[in-house]
Formats: C-alpha cells, sequence, structure tokens
C-alpha cells in the first residue's frame, strides 16, 4: 500500500499549532473533516474513539513517531492524514520522547488488512533516515505532499 | 504445528579460528489467530516480552527477517490474521523466549474479538 492511497493531501498539516495529545487528534480530525474525507457529525465521536484507543496505550511508537487511530463505522475505506509538529508533542510515547510526525488512521471495522497495511507502509519509509528527517523538517503541506509522493515511488526506503 | 529446528551458529571473533563462539539458535513456527494480525497494541505487546529475554529475537515472514525486539521492524512484516511467522531466538534463553512468545501468539495477545486495531 502507497501513501497516496490512504493519505487525504488536503489535509495534511506541516505546521500544526496543538501541544497536546487531544489537541493534535483533533486538529488532524478536522483537517479529514474539512477536507471531505469524515462526516462533519461524525468527527467528535471519531475523535473520542482514537482517544479511547490512546488510553489502551500510546500509540507514540518511538523516534518521535506516533499512529493515532481508530476503526468507525462511518468510514467506507481507510483515510488518514499526516501531521509534523515543530516543537513536538507530549505524547506518553513508549520510548518518553517527544512526537514531531504523527500518522492518524481511520479504518472500517471490517477491513483490519488494510490498517496492517498502511502500518506496514508507514514503518517501512520510517526506518529511512533521511525521509524522517525530511518530513521532521518539513516546512508546508506541499512540502509533506511531495515527500510522501518520492516515498511512494521508491525514493527512499524499499 | 509447532516444530523446533535447532541451528548452530557459529560466530568467529577477532578474525582468528582460535577464538570462536558458539552460540544456539532455535526456530518456531506460529500462526497468527487473532483477528486484527500483528497491529500495533499486538506488536507492542511482542516486544514488551522478547525484551525481557537475553537472546536476540529475529520474526521472519516469506523472506523477510526482521528484529523481535523493535515495534516498528514487526509492523514492517505487515501480518494479517492467518500468517505464518517464524521466530528465531538465539542465546542462552533461546529455548525460553519462544516458549514465552509463542505463548503469547497462541492466546491472540490476550484480545477479545472485538479488539481495537
Amino acid at each position: 500500500m502507497k501513501f497516496a492511497d490512504f493519505i487525504a493531501s488536503p489535509a495534511i498539516k506541516a505546521d500544526i499549532d496543538a501541544d497536546t495529545k487531544e489537541g493534535v487528534i483533533r486538529e488532524m480530525v478536522d483537517a479529514l473533516t474539512a477536507a471531505g474525507k469524515v462526516a462533519v457529525e461524525e468527527s467528535e465521536s471519531i475523535v473520542k474513539a482514537i482517544l479511547k484507543r490512546e488510553e489502551l496505550g500510546s500509540t507514540g511508537i518511538g523516534r518521535g513517531v506516533a499512529v493515532p487511530h481508530t476503526k468507525h463505522p462511518s468510514v467506507q475505506k481507510l483515510v488518514g492524514t499526516v501531521a509534523v509538529s515543530d516543537a513536538g508533542v507530549d505524547f506518553n510515547s513508549l520510548d518518553g520522547e517527544k512526537v514531531q510526525l504523527f500518522f492518524l488512521l481511520i479504518s472500517p471495522p471490517d477491513r483490519p488488512g488494510d490498517h496492517l497495511r498502511a502500518l506496514e507502509n508507514i514503518s517501512r519509509q520510517l526506518r529511512d533516515d533521511t525521509f524522517c528527517r525530511f518530513l521532521k523538517q518539513a516546512k508546508t503541506s506541499e512540502d509533506i505532499q511531495q515527500l510522501l509522493e518520492e516515498a511512494d515511488n521508491n525514493h527512499f526506503a524499499t | 504445528m509447532v516444530e523446533d529446528t535447532i541451528r548452530l551458529t557459529s560466530t568467529v571473533n577477532g578474525g582468528g579460528w582460535t577464538n570462536y563462539m558458539t552460540e544456539f539458535s532455535q526456530t518456531r513456527t506460529v500462526v497468527l489467530t487473532n483477528t486484527a494480525g500483528l497491529h500495533l497494541r499486538a506488536a507492542n505487546l511482542f516486544v514488551q516480552l522478547a525484551v525481557t529475554f537475553e537472546s536476540k529475537v529475529e520474526v521472519i515472514k516469506d523472506n523477510q527477517c526482521v528484529d523481535g525486539k523493535s515495534i516498528m521492524n514487526l509492523l514492517m512484516l505487515g501480518a494479517v490474521n492467518g500468517s505464518e511467522l517464524q521466530i528465531v531466538a538465539t542465546g542462552s534463553d533461546a529455548e525460553q523466549a519462544l516458549n514465552a512468545l509463542s505463548e503469547l501468539v497462541a492466546k491472540k495477545f490476550y484480545e477479545d474479538d472485538q479488539e481495537q486495531p
């Protein structure tokens, strides 16, 4: 699975303002809502579901990366977006480090395979230090989109 | 279904043949039976358990071999329900590591069927 298959480009945020876990999740879901990927009336329920999942254990998986996610019946296919925080956000990460890169995923309840393939793609690409560093340094959503495209074209890790 | 293979791995130290170390590598094949597959929380539990052992732990799916003590590495396998994994442990407590890790997989990572992804 490629980034283009699940990342909604218009919802990418290069300069997230939020400085709390809940704030980041809310801002990213709002961006997906504004992009028309999530129904307005479902957005609050999605935010709550993602926060509930975080209570089971942080999705901050180390190296300054977090993958907040949930299943939600309101989406027909896997949707996601990317956000970057310059300062980093305390996300109760497994390694205790602040998180700068966020990949938020919402998947239909009956498609666990798609969720796994998205995680596979994210973890494979982020193994590449250059890709990771460029993403963290990205100043605009266009920069991020271009990096994701380059990753999709196997410019980084394979 | 559970089949162990024992492999003798010799590592030559210092470029000489006089001083070498011999370690046992043991492999066990397991099948993922939980609905969600090797998702983030399952991978995290696997790592939490793997790091309690001194042995090196690797996980193989198809032709891909990754570090069993790294969540990001395990996620790279994209292992869905029904996937066959080989767990390879190398070190003094390899047997115990394999027993514990294969039990975790067999017990479906202690998830019920309504688990979150």
